[in-house]
């Protein structure tokens, strides 16, 4: 516990605790929309803006943040003219910007280090400016999901209908767009490009195992997220383990838990109640 | 009671270069119930989406309530009926948040939701009979109490017009008694419907225009036909155990 004591440790925390909350805040309506994937695609572009940051010795979080939003709005553009190669077209995206971050690195004077620490995170190097940044957007994202949440999700549960009602829904689509982007980029000091979906998605799947409504697994994977950050970098500090791989591996355990549990509870509720067989409907047609 | 709420006008549709309505004309004027009838193909659930600018004209124009598509904003006076509810990504909604949707037409987005919003959710669950189910997942409801889900959806905005595809297709003899009477009671308050539909059923009594659309034209628009050939039998099922109308493909014969 005594290591909480020094400040980037303390950082690392608050850093990975308003990633926790705010990834699956977004990730519920990546997860409605089938896009759980999206925040994969979405790292991989930002991170040929960290190779673009490290190579013009600009500040690589600024310019990923400036790739993955351009990424995003691609991938949503191709999304919504709903062409069969949109398939094609994001692997094209992805592999693209990960193939394009690799030469870029490899250009600058960075070391193989420095890519580690943007591919599967790096909480501790944390600095208190870093913080301030994903403190001020995480907190925007989370601000934004929560008070559009009647609208985005409606957008998210049935597009055609949003627009027979006047939503804007271009613009929330973009928004969505743009909020991962962001998501990314924040939480790509966390836990990694090659991780983020993870906390974006891993939290939403948990919950709505248990749970029956919309705003409720909203709550449920904003608490899972934050609890699998905080316990991820409990680990990480006591066992001396990656904090970004502690943290998803903590998430997906408690996936684990939670799927086991609620089989063997209804499993014994099945037993404890017989239902009867349901009464079928009379048969429409004549069975000769 | 003649203003017109819908107009259609030489309307023209077409897919990739396929056209699927050709030359559509259409009124529907305050306080109808109008019904478009038509085999599968015909383009019956084209026009619907046309009238309501889901997919675009290529020729012709459509005007809702006295003002071009391409300028109305109106929206919380039409309720939108979708065929079925999207399957999603498997996240849970309770009946009652998807019906809470049917009000963001008339709140706007950023306003949350206030007590005028819980009652006219509440009467429009207990329009369709769901009042009981408001707080289950509707996954675990049979396809005709999702299909009275989005009819509550669209009852709560309160809309003027109510615009529905295929309301009863597949929709057990419960549901389709619960969605005419909703129907009904729509229209007593002064409700102007469009509907689509491959059989009437129980709605028949309810339907006061019926339009038949054929190849994509108009065939018929006037009082509702009597069904054809083996149609008409009184102890005729209405079934179709191969339906003929589909595209010959990977999985026809």
């Amino acid at each position: 516990m005594e290591l909480f004591q020094y400040p980037y440790m303390q950082r690392a925390l608050i850093g990975a605790l308003v990633i926790g909350l705010a990834a699956p805040a977004l990730g519920i309506y990546l997860v409605q929309r089938r896009l759980a994937l999206i925040g994969d695609g979405v790292g991989h572009v930002a991170l040929t803006g960290v190779g673009a940051g490290l190579l013009l010795n600009r500040s690589p979080v600024l310019v990923a943040v400036i790739a993955a939003t351009i990424g995003a709005i691609a991938i949503e553009i191709v999304r919504a003219r709903g062409r069969t190669s949109g398939d094609l077209a994001l692997a094209l995206l992805f592999y693209g910007g990960i193939a394009g971050g690799v030469l870029l690195v490899g250009l600058s004077d960075a070391t193989s280090a420095n890519l580690n620490a943007y591919l599967f995170g790096s909480l501790t190097t944390i600095s208190p400016a870093d913080l301030t940044t994903i403190a001020v957007l995480g907190a925007a994202i989370l601000v934004t999901m929560i008070a559009l949440r009647p609208a985005l999700f409606a957008v998210s549960h049935d597009e055609e209908y949003a627009r027979v009602s006047g939503l804007p829904v271009r613009t929330l689509n973009l928004l969505i767009a743009v909020a991962t982007a962001v998501t990314v980029t924040i939480a790509m000091r966390a836990v990694g490009v090659l991780l983020i979906s993870a906390l974006m998605v891993v939290p939403v799947a948990t919950a709505q195992q248990v749970t029956r409504g919309f705003r409720s697994t909203m709550a449920a994977a904003m608490a899972l997220g934050l609890f699998a950050a905080g316990s991820g970098v409990w680990v990480a500090a006591t066992a001396d383990t990656a904090p970004g791989a502690s943290v998803v591996l903590v998430a997906i355990a408690s996936f684990l838990v939670v799927a086991v549990a609620s089989a063997v509870w209804r499993v014994l509720r099945r037993r404890a109640t017989p239902t009867a067989a349901p009464t079928p409907e009379p048969h429409e047609v004549v069975l000769s | 009671m003649t203003s017109p709420v819908i107009t259609v006008e030489h309307g023209v549709v077409g897919y990739d270069g396929r056209p699927v309505l050709r030359d559509i004309s259409l009124t529907v004027n305050a306080g109808e119930v109008v019904a478009i009838l038509g085999a599968n193909g015909s383009g019956k659930s084209t026009l619907i989406r046309a009238v309501l600018g889901l997919v675009p004209i290529s020729a012709g124009s459509v005007t809702l309530f006295d003002r071009p598509l391409r300028r109305f904003r109106q929206w919380a006076r039409i309720g939108y009926v979708p065929q079925r509810l999207g399957a999603g990504g498997g996240v849970p909604a309770t009946v009652r948040e998807v019906v809470a949707s049917g009000r963001l037409a008339r709140r706007g987005i950023l306003r949350p939701p206030g007590r005028s919003d819980r009652s006219a959710v509440d009467e429009a669950l207990r329009a369709v009979g769901l009042a009981d189910r408001a707080g289950d997942p509707v996954s675990t409801l049979s396809g005709g109490q999702q299909q009275r889900t989005l009819i509550a959806r669209a009852l709560a905005g309160r809309p003027e017009l109510l615009v529905l595809d295929e309301p009863t297709a597949g929709v057990d003899a419960a549901s389709q008694e619960a969605f005419a009477d909703a129907l009904r009671d729509f229209v007593t308050h002064g409700g102007t419907v469009l509907l689509v539909a491959h059989e009437l059923g129980p709605l028949r009594p309810v339907i006061s225009r019926a339009v038949v659309v054929h190849e994509g034209r108009i065939a018929h628009d006037g009082a509702v036909p009597d069904p054809a050939g083996h149609h008409a039998e009184p102890d005729h099922d209405h079934v179709h155990p191969h339906c003929y109308d589909e595209p010959a493909g990977l999985w026809s014969n």
